[in-house]
């Protein structure tokens, strides 16, 4: 052909531009990027994220800022929608409002081992009670690496929802939080503790109660130490003290092996 | 452009996920501008161009480096585009209720001159319809696409010489096409 051909000319014109978004809805799909959202937490708007397998971040946005501050700092990609979907915000809605994980699918599988057990130990505290960072590493059958359940919880993707803030220092003081103290405080006294009664028990070297009638010891927030009344309520230093008093541990918040 | 596309290929096999963004970047626009005229509206061909790239992804994990290193990208990344083409022009038609081929002229939010390419488009689209699959196919990816014979002959699985005749064959009918419009 020696001058040009007005129909191949035409077929070249065809040439389109691809959708500004197909990258990112593609990126989502094959879960290389995360979508994320704006929502309100237990202590206000709060940044989530998810993929196909569940919420892989949690941030209260008084903790990271702007929208941009939270896309940097999360390990994926994370592209911003309105709502999460339907399917996760029945759950997101329910475990906000009832303080427990539930059904809520939640993405540890970029996680170690070691720190997944640890999150998936921690999910089981129940609202309104805390346990020392010692029985966590206890309880997933790592007595030793009780600083190192400390680094776990630190680095927990999903703060709030995985309550780290239930988990105290060894001696019943309330500790440090990866958003600061006052919001581990703030959350506490929102599930009905009282974080002051906390440090003040912490304080005065109480670490279990113990019931006269039942021979049991707890924690101090296990939900069968807050039914003791006063009259019979024994406390101790120690659960070898406890025990050498001839009492048992309680077998729901399990303070001694 | 051409340099990036051989060497995608490589880096895919050294880091999926860190050049899989690369390849979605490269070969999207032309993806998306044939399977428009594979398809029956601009909905249908960004479904189809989107399902594409999460097929393409979900093979790579499946392939071993070696394989991935390997692999003619732009022919194969075809293959899978076609395929999706031919299946929902199938399940379209089991589902007459669906607008078919040009029945629907996409609405634009946009200005008068997107408006005017749009109808372009539905009106080559009508004419390339009426070809018989394998000149349309050639055709478009020759023309519009711009690849070369021998890869679409790759992503068809037809020879070369083949694909050649076909898109020769296209070219002459669209103009028998043209001519009969204006008569």
């Amino acid at each position: 052909m020696n001058s040009p051909d007005p129909i191949t000319s035409e077929l070249a014109a065809l040439q389109r531009t691809a959708p500004v978004d197909l990258l990112d809805a593609v990126m989502r799909d094959v879960d290389l990027a995360d979508s994320y959202a704006t929502i309100e937490g237990p202590t206000g708007p709060a940044y989530v994220a998810w993929n196909g397998r569940g919420i892989t971040a949690f941030v209260p946005v008084e903790a990271v800022g702007t929208r941009d501050a939270f896309e940097e700092r999360h390990p994926r990609s994370a592209s911003f929608v309105d709502a999460p979907p339907d399917s996760l915000a029945k759950h997101l809605d329910r475990t906000i409002e009832t303080g427990r994980l539930g059904e809520l699918p939640v993405d540890l599988s970029s996680l170690g081992d070691f720190q997944r057990k640890v999150l998936e130990k921690c999910a089981e505290i129940p609202p309104g009670e805390i346990r020392p960072y010692g029985w966590i590493a206890r309880e997933i059958g790592n007595p030793g690496a009780v600083r190192a359940v400390g680094t776990a919880l630190g680095r927990n993707p999903v703060p709030v929802l995985i309550p780290c803030h239930r988990v105290v220092r060894t001696d019943g003081r309330i500790g440090d939080y990866a958003y600061g103290s006052p919001m581990k405080r703030q959350l506490l006294e929102h599930e009905g503790l009282n974080p002051d009664a906390v440090e003040t028990t912490a304080r005065s070297g109480i670490r279990l109660v113990g019931s006269d009638t039942t021979g049991i010891y707890c924690f101090p927030t296990c939900r069968h130490a807050k039914r003791i009344t006063d009259p019979h309520r024994v406390e101790f230093r120690s659960e070898e003290a406890a025990e050498a008093d001839g009492y048992r541990a309680c077998k729901v918040c399990r303070p001694a092996a | 452009m051409t340099t990036t596309l051989n060497q995608l290929p490589g880096r895919l096999a050294a880091d999926r996920d860190g050049a899989f963004p690369d390849l979605v970047r490269t070969l999207q626009d032309g993806v998306y501008s044939g399977v428009l005229q594979f398809t029956r509206n601009r909905h249908d061909a960004e479904d189809v161009t989107q399902e594409t790239f999460v097929r393409v992804y979900r093979a790579l994990d499946k392939y071993d480096e070696g394989r991935i290193k390997d692999l003619q990208l732009r022919p194969w990344v075809w293959t899978i585009a076609l395929n999706l083409c031919r299946n929902r022009a199938r399940s379209a038609g089991r589902h007459p209720e669906a607008p078919l081929v040009g029945d629907r002229v996409d609405v634009f939010e946009d200005a008068a001159t997107e408006a005017v390419e749009n109808a372009n488009l539905e009106v080559w689209r009508h004419r390339l319809a009426a070809l018989p699959g394998p000149q349309r196919t050639a055709v478009v990816l020759y023309h519009v696409v711009g690849l070369p014979h021998a890869e679409i002959a790759e992503s068809t699985g037809r020879t070369e010489s083949t694909t050649r005749s076909d898109v020769r064959r296209g070219l002459g009918r669209l103009r028998t096409l043209i001519e009969e419009e204006t008569r």
